[in-house]
């Protein structure tokens, strides 16, 4: 498992947009390096980030090798109601991850 | 044929050799035609999209990027995609981020690698179907793949 940090309020007002900021430990190997062996390494990438809020996907992001070591992504929410945001990281070689954080809604 | 011949006809073959090992570098029109394809052919209009990249990179591993876009985010009127390219990476997508309504606010930002010096382009894809798109230049000074472990 790669370490993942995930950066958002626990709680929100009903109809405010919140940040959150993810992060996960990722190489994002572009496939164009030559390892010391003078072996080009093979590509490993995360492909696809999505953001679930209660189940319903509210973001999604599309990644290439252009994006940095440990991908960085933030964005903004509503907030809708209490409930849980799943994060999942899919990617080369089956990489799979998700992680999850508990939000309270008030009002 | 002289021993100076051979060894220069061997310096030529081994320059090109290592010509070839460097992965071939996207280019304006490749950019241009990435663009058109996720625009379905359209030309995005400038405006509304605004890209916020620091002009002067020390380090291209690392560069962080921050693209907003002028929308009040409703049901109706909403930005429903945002990709971001390049000129002269190996490859001109970047990322490309899916939005809606739930957004609540246009607003991404993500870190990404760089090349060298070159042109990004943020186009954002608005719920009624139009693309706006913000440009920026950028002067790396260290470049990423080249210089080896980030």
């Amino acid at each position: 498992m790669a370490r993942a940090l995930i950066h958002m309020p626990p709680t929100a007002r009903r109809g405010e947009a919140f940040e959150i900021r993810a992060l996960i430990g990722h190489p994002m190997e572009t496939g164009y390096r030559v390892g010391p062996d003078g072996k080009v390494l093979e590509r490993d990438i995360i492909r696809r980030f999505t953001c679930r809020y209660n189940g319903e996907v509210v973001f999604a992001a599309e990644l290439h090798q252009a994006i940095a070591a440990n991908p960085y992504i933030a964005f903004y929410t509503l907030a809708t109601d209490s409930g849980t945001l799943a994060f999942t990281w899919e990617g080369d070689h089956g990489f799979a991850q998700t992680e999850t954080m508990p939000i309270t809604v008030a009002g | 044929m002289t021993a100076i011949d051979r060894t220069r006809r061997r310096v030529l073959a081994g320059l090109g050799a290592l010509a070839l090992l460097r992965p071939a570098a996207a280019t304006p029109e490749a950019m241009a035609a990435a663009i058109k394809a996720f625009t379905g052919g359209a030309v995005p209009r400038t405006g509304k999209v605004a890209l916020d990249v620091s002009l002067l990179v020390d380090n291209g591993n690392t560069v962080p990027i921050t693209i907003r876009v002028d929308s009040p985010m409703t049901a109706g009127d909403h930005v429903a995609a945002i990709a971001v390219f390049n000129e002269r990476n190996p490859e001109t997508g970047v990322a490309v981020f899916t939005l809606g309504p739930r957004a609540g606010k246009a607003e991404v930002s993500t870190r990404i690698r760089m090349a060298t010096s070159q042109k990004l382009v943020a186009v954002a894809r608005m719920s009624d179907g139009s693309f706006w798109q913000h440009s920026a230049e950028v002067v790396v000074t260290l470049a990423a793949c080249i210089e080896g472990e980030p």
